[in-house]
Formats: C-alpha cells, structure tokens, sequence
C-alpha cells in the first residue's frame, strides 16, 4: 500500500462515460434527427465498453504485480487543501474497486447493449443513453475516487441519475413521484452520510492526521480505537453507524428500503443497472471499503448484521404475494441486499463482495428477462395475465430459469458458491439467528421465484388474443445480452468453491489486501471444517427444494390451492403481505402527513403573520410616502418649476438678440470697440 | 533711417491696412472675403509689430511674435475653410446672411 504505482490511463475509464453523456446531452437530438438512433446507440455504449476494455487490461497488469502491491494510483490534480486536509482528484484501483469497475463497465456494458433494443421506440433515446452514461460516469467516481468526499461525490451523483432514470417516462405523474421518492429517501441516508465523513475526518484530525484520503484512513484508523464519539457511542461506532445509515438508504435496507420497489417505475434497464447490479451495491462497497472501521466496532456490526438479515428475511416475505412481474424482482433485490450486509456485518466481507458480483450478474440477467417479456407483452407487467411464455420466448425462459436456478442457490449455479458462503459465516461466528432468518429468506426466495417463473412461463395464456398474438422473441441485441448474463450466473460462482469441493478460491485471495487490517483479520478469523460445511449446503440446498416443491404444487401441479394459505387467519395475514406490511401507509401516516400538516400550518403562519406583519408596514409606509409626496409635489417642485420658469423667460426674451447674421457680430463688435475708445478718451479728459 | 521713414509712416500704414481689412470684413457677404479680411487685418498687427521692433530698440520679440501670428493665421484660415466648405456642403452656398441657423 506504501508506493502505489501511479499510472495514467485509470481516469480514462471515468472520462469516457463522461464524454458520451456529454456527447448525447449537448448534440443527442441533432445526432439522432441526422444519423438516426444506430449512431447514438453507438455512443451510448461504445464509451462504456471502451471504459470495460481498459478495466480488463487493467485486470491484467494488476494481477501481474505482486498481490501486495496491487495498488494503482492515477492523481491528476488537487482538488481542495484546507486546514491540513488535502484532497485529489484522483482514482485508484485496488483488488476492491477492480472487482466493482469490472462489474460496472461490463454489466453496464450489456445492458447498454439491451437498451439499444429494448428503448428502441422511444423518442428522446439520446437522452436515454445521455443519463445511462451519466450514471455509470457517477458509479465509477463512487468506486474509484481516491477518498471519501469524492465518493461523496459520485453517491450523490448516481443519486441524482437514479432519479432522473425512474422518472424517465416522466409525463406518468406515479414515474416523477417515485423519482422524487427515491431521491429524498436516499437523501436521508446521505444527511447520516455526510455527518458520518465529518465525524471521522473531525477524529482523525484530534489523533493529528486531518485527511480523509481512504488508504491514508486505513492507515490512521487504529489511532481511533477507543476514542469517545457522540450519544455515549465510541467514535468509531457512531462513525460506522451513522454510515450504516446511509447505506441502508443507498441499498435499500430497512428502515429506508422504501423507494426500490417504486422505482421499478423506470425503465427495465434502468431496474437492471441501477436498482439491481451497481448503485444498490453502493452500500455494501463502501462498507467493504472501509471495513477497518467497521470491524473496529463490533456494536455496528451487529447492527449491520441484523437490519440485514431482518431485511433479507422481511423483504422476501413481501415478494412472495406481489403479483407485478417487476415488483418481485424488486423484493427479491432488497432481499438479496440484505444477503450481502449480512455477510459484512458477521465479518465476511470477501463473501458479500462474492455475493455483491453474482448477484449483479444474475439479477440483471432477471430483470432483463422481465423486460424482454414485459417487451413481448406490450408493457403488461401484472403476472396473471402471463402463462405459457417459455413457447414463444425460449431464449428469454431459458435464461430466466438459469438465472433462478442461480438467485435459488442450487448447485452449481453461482448463488450457491455465494449465498452459502454468507449463510456458513454467519453460523460460524456464532450468530444463529442470523443464520436462521436467512436460511428462511432461502426458502422463501425459491418459493416466490418459482412461483414466478411458472406464473409466466408455464401454464396456459392468460391475457388477452391481441398480446398472444403479439408475442415474439425479443430481437438479438436484448436475447444476446440474456445470454451473456446467463452464462455468468451459471460459471460465476466459480471463482469461490466450497471448501469440501476444492481449496480454490481466487476471489477471495484476490481480495485479500484489502480485507488485511488487524481488526478485520480477528472478526474474519473463524475456523469452519469440512463437514460443517458440507452439512450446512446440504441445509441449504433441502431448503431450496423446498421452496421450488411448494412452488411446484401450487403452480404447476396446481393440487395445492395458493387460496388455503391466502385465506389462513381470514385473509388477514395475505392481506398485510399483499399491502407490504402497510408500510408506505405507516411512513405516509407517521411521516409525510405529519410533515404536510406541519407545512400547511407553517404556510398558514407564513400567509396570515407574517403577511401581516409585512402588510402593515407596507401601509404605514404608504401614509407617510403620501405626505412626504404633498411636500415633495407643492414645495420642492414648486421651488424648482419657479426657477425653470424664471429662466426660461428670460431665455425667450435674449434670444432675439442672436441673430444667426455674422455681419451684424461685426458690427456689434465694433460699436462695442469704439464705444470702449469712446469712453476712455472722455475720461483721460 | 533711409528715405526718412520714421515709426509714423509705419503705424498710418497699419492703419490703412487695417481699415482695409474692417471694411472688407464688415462689408463681404462671401465668407471667403470675410476671411481674407481677417488676413488683412492680422497683417496690420504684423506691421506694428515690426515697426515698433526696429524703432523701439527691442530685440527680435516683435518678429518672433510676428511668426506666431502668421502660423496663427495658416491655422485660422485653415479651420474658417473647413468651415465654409463644411457650410458649403450644407447649404450649397456661402453667402453668411444664408447662414442663419445658429438664430436664436
């Protein structure tokens, strides 16, 4: 860590995307009026993958060096230097941010690819794609900045994006309400966020090293332990926590998780890229970046442990009774979020950063499966009026089920190398509760799955002749991309096999600089055995069938009636499921109408005090202008127009002698002479 | 002095000269006559100017003064013709009773 090899070409992967949003922003419409949409397509996705090459050759020239100097530093200038803290613009790459700008340029890439064909009717595709690369620019300033605030500045910036993409389709009011939920429910994690920055650089700063440049944080960081913070808190947990915070508003954990299933608004690519692959990850990448202040503090831990398994757990008993093709995949997301936490919160960050990569490949290989059969419905998206697809959309249903398979965790599909590495660490370092609400959530993430994929793609037609009429296979540009997406979720868990498989895990060796600090080495330190391990797959893989099997009897077999559980407790228990938990109605009722409450009563100040107030000197002052204005008006004018007036008159009378004839000067001039002679001669006598 | 010239001649010379020059000025509706009255009478002070340099004794104060007088008058014959041309111009005459327009 010590001598970073600087290199020149890391900004390029950042600028790229720039230049194409800039590009489509400032000439999309001329380009894509004189060229046609091919050309903006072109753009769209030739920076992204352009920027993907350059990580991959990346890849290679890092995994060329020795893995202790497997650090890459391009510094371009200073940014701000004030009171001792120096920040660059500048970008690293590590084992870390590698694995994240692979996935970023190269999921991104694809579905960049996707959209091409997927958004291929809409009008103002520039600004599509203009947004798109806008994004992944903001993602990759997030992964790669070289310290806190300019990864401040890219969670923010695909903050931003995130919204305008959700609300995309942006003359559907629900579109720009859920924009607009998205962003302020995020802004609340990024309030925790900033104090949590300034907290830290404030601590770092008493122990006599102001900055918040991240490796030189990961340095200084012991200096911290034991050290006071707020609230009765260590400095350390209140840091953590208060970034926990963010996070849970960036990955949509309880209690912020709120704004992911709304923003299944967007676009489907937009669902894939941002709201399941990369910005969702934002928070688990930045807890796995900072993981030596995070296993400083095992209270924060905890936390994160628990808000993640109670997520995973929570959000997949919602997914289980939505019917919106969409808005499961969005749970399931949630879900799958609180996997990874989980994972960083019992100290095995490897596995959520694993975990973090198979679920970017798989779930974007759902949601674009969604899209392609949402493309093939002409924007239905309600499950039940689906069945029956896997006929006319083979590809489609083939990678879909791939990607089931794999999110499901059956061997040898990549969810299971990942999500069984998070469920063994949190059995290992003895939380079995933990262990025992994400078990539930891999039962219940089979179930709804399946539940899923025979609702849409097996069974008779439900909908209507016009769409069983309409339905295609999606064109190469989105089927191919499926492809690209389904094989990853198959062969991506390879990267990390079991223990009682092989002793072959290069990701996670891959990753091993970064997760090296003490702290992180003693809460990673666990002893897990063969046989535990093999007996917790076989746990979790009979969990797994269990979930397809239920899936299986209700909806395929059909000779068991979803009804006999809808109806359990008088429908009751369906119903709060059905309704989310009622939870937007509790957060409308607790928070919003509190809040607009508080609004209108401040308007109503604001209009009748206030006003008031204001309107009162407004009329004292318009009495006293009025007799000032007599004064003014008969006096002062008065004075003014008489010595106008005066002049004037005197003017009109002078006037007549200039008479414009120069002969008559002459003359004057010479009376005026010989009436001076005159004068003096009849005084001199 | 030779042929007996004294101070006198030359001021009765001056003077001559410069009655000229009045009435030319005084006279003259051409405003090209109204200027090379101006000369003449510009000559006039030239003529006493001399005159009083030589009897007077002095030393060459009064040609000195004399050549400023004549650059002074190159430089008013200079602006009064632009501005009789500029006049000309205007009014396509420059008869100075035409000239009326500075009339109060």
């Amino acid at each position: 860590m010590e001598n970073p090899l600087h290199v020149g070409f890391i900004h390029w992967i950042i600028v790229l995307p720039l230049i194409g949003a800039a590009i489509n922003f400032l000439l999309g419409p001329s380009i894509q009026r004189r060229m046609g949409k091919g050309a903006i397509g072109l753009i769209g996705c030739g920076v992204v993958l352009a920027g993907f090459a350059i990580s991959v050759w990346a890849f290679f020239q890092m995994i060329a060096l020795d893995p202790e100097h497997r650090f890459m530093l391009d510094d371009l200038w200073t940014w701000m230097n004030i009171g001792g803290m120096k920040l660059d613009i500048a970008f690293w790459l590590d084992p870390l941010s590698m694995v994240m700008t692979l996935i970023v340029t190269g999921v991104g890439g694809v579905i960049h690819i996707y959209s091409t064909g997927y958004m291929h009717d809409e009008d103002s595709f520039w600004r599509f794609f203009g947004w798109l690369n806008l994004f992944t620019f903001s993602m990759l300033v997030l992964v790669l900045g070289d310290n806190l605030w300019l990864m401040f500045v890219g969670w923010e910036g695909v903050g931003l994006c995130s919204f305008a993409l959700i609300g995309f389709w942006h003359k559907v009011l629900a579109n720009t309400t859920a924009g607009n939920k998205a962003f302020i429910v995020n802004r609340v994690g990024d309030w925790a966020f900033v104090i949590a920055l300034y907290t830290l650089f404030w601590g770092l700063s008493a122990v006599g090293h102001p900055t918040l440049v991240t490796r030189e944080v990961a340095q200084w960081s012991h200096l911290l332990a034991g050290r006071p913070g707020y609230l009765g808190l260590p400095l350390v947990s209140f840091v953590t926590l208060l970034m926990f915070i963010g996070a849970t508003g960036k990955s949509a954990q309880i209690p912020l998780y709120v704004w992911l299933p709304d923003a299944m608004a967007g676009p489907t690519p937009v669902s894939a890229l941002i709201h399941a692959a990369t910005m969702v990850t934002a928070g688990i990448y930045m807890a796995c970046r900072l993981n030596f202040l995070f296993s400083m503090a095992p209270d924060t831990m905890l936390v994160v442990a628990t808000i993640g398994s109670l997520t995973a757990f929570f959000a997949a008993t919602i997914g289980v009774a939505q019917n919106d093709i969409k808005k499961v995949l969005a749970y399931s997301t949630v879900s799958q979020l609180g996997y990874m936490f989980t994972a960083v919160g019992v100290g095995a960050y490897a596995a959520g950063v694993f975990h973090l990569m198979t679920h970017a490949f798989f779930k974007a290989c759902l949601f674009l499966g969604s899209g392609s059969v949402i493309h093939a419905m002409g924007g239905e998206q309600d499950m039940r009026k689906m069945g029956g697809l896997r006929r006319h959309m083979p590809i489609t249903f083939w990678t879909f089920l791939a990607a089931t398979l794999a999110i499901c965790g059956f061997p040898p599909f990549s969810g299971f190398m990942s999500k069984d590495e998070i469920l063994l660490q949190a059995f290992a370092h003895g939380h079995p509760l933990i262990w025992a609400l994400t078990y539930g959530a891999a039962g219940l993430t089979a179930f709804y799955m399946f539940r899923q994929v025979y609702m849409t793609f097996f069974g008779e037609f439900r909908g209507t002749h016009e769409q069983e009429h309409h339905l295609h296979e999606s064109p190469p540009s989105m089927s191919m991309v499926l492809v690209i997406l389904g094989v990853l979720s198959v062969v991506g868990g390879f990267l990390m096999l079991p223990g009682f498989v092989a002793d072959f895990k290069p990701f996670e060796h891959f990753l091993e600089p970064v997760f090296s600090s003490e702290f992180t080495r003693r809460v990673a330190e666990v002893q897990i055995s063969h046989g535990t391990e093999l007996a917790f797959s076989a746990l979790a893989m009979a969990m797994a069938f269990a979930g397809w099997f239920v899936a299986d009897l209700m909806y395929r077999r059909e000779v068991l009636s979803p009804e006999r559980f809808s109806s359990l407790f008088n429908g009751e228990a369906y119903r709060i499921v059905l309704n989310k938990y009622y939870i937007d109605e509790i957060y409308q009722a607790v928070i919003v109408n509190p809040y607009l409450v508080f609004c209108r009563v401040t308007a109503w100040f604001d209009a009748n005090i206030i006003d008031g107030v204001v309107n009162l000197t407004a009329a004292i002052v318009v009495l006293l202008s009025w007799f000032t204005g007599l004064f003014d008006a008969w006096i002062v004018d008065g004075l003014v127009n008489l010595t106008s007036n005066v002049t004037l008159d005197f003017g009109a009378r002078v006037r007549r002698l200039q008479t414009g004839s120069i002969n008559g000067y002459l003359y004057a001039i010479l009376a005026g002479v010989m009436f001076i002679l005159l004068v003096r001669a009849m005084l001199r006598v | 002095m030779p042929g007996g010239l004294t101070l006198n001649h030359f001021l009765v010379l001056s003077l001559i000269v410069f009655a000229l020059g009045l009435f030319c000025v005084l006279s003259r509706r051409n405003a090209i006559g109204i200027l090379m009255g101006v000369e003449l009478i510009l000559n006039s002070a030239n003529i006493n100017y001399l005159a009083f340099a030589f009897y007077g004794g002095g030393k060459y104060d009064g040609q000195v003064f004399s050549i400023f007088v004549i650059m002074l008058a190159a430089a008013e014959a200079v602006v009064g013709l632009a501005i009789v041309l500029a006049i000309y111009q205007d009014l396509r005459t420059i008869d100075v009773d035409a000239t009326e327009t500075l009339s109060g």
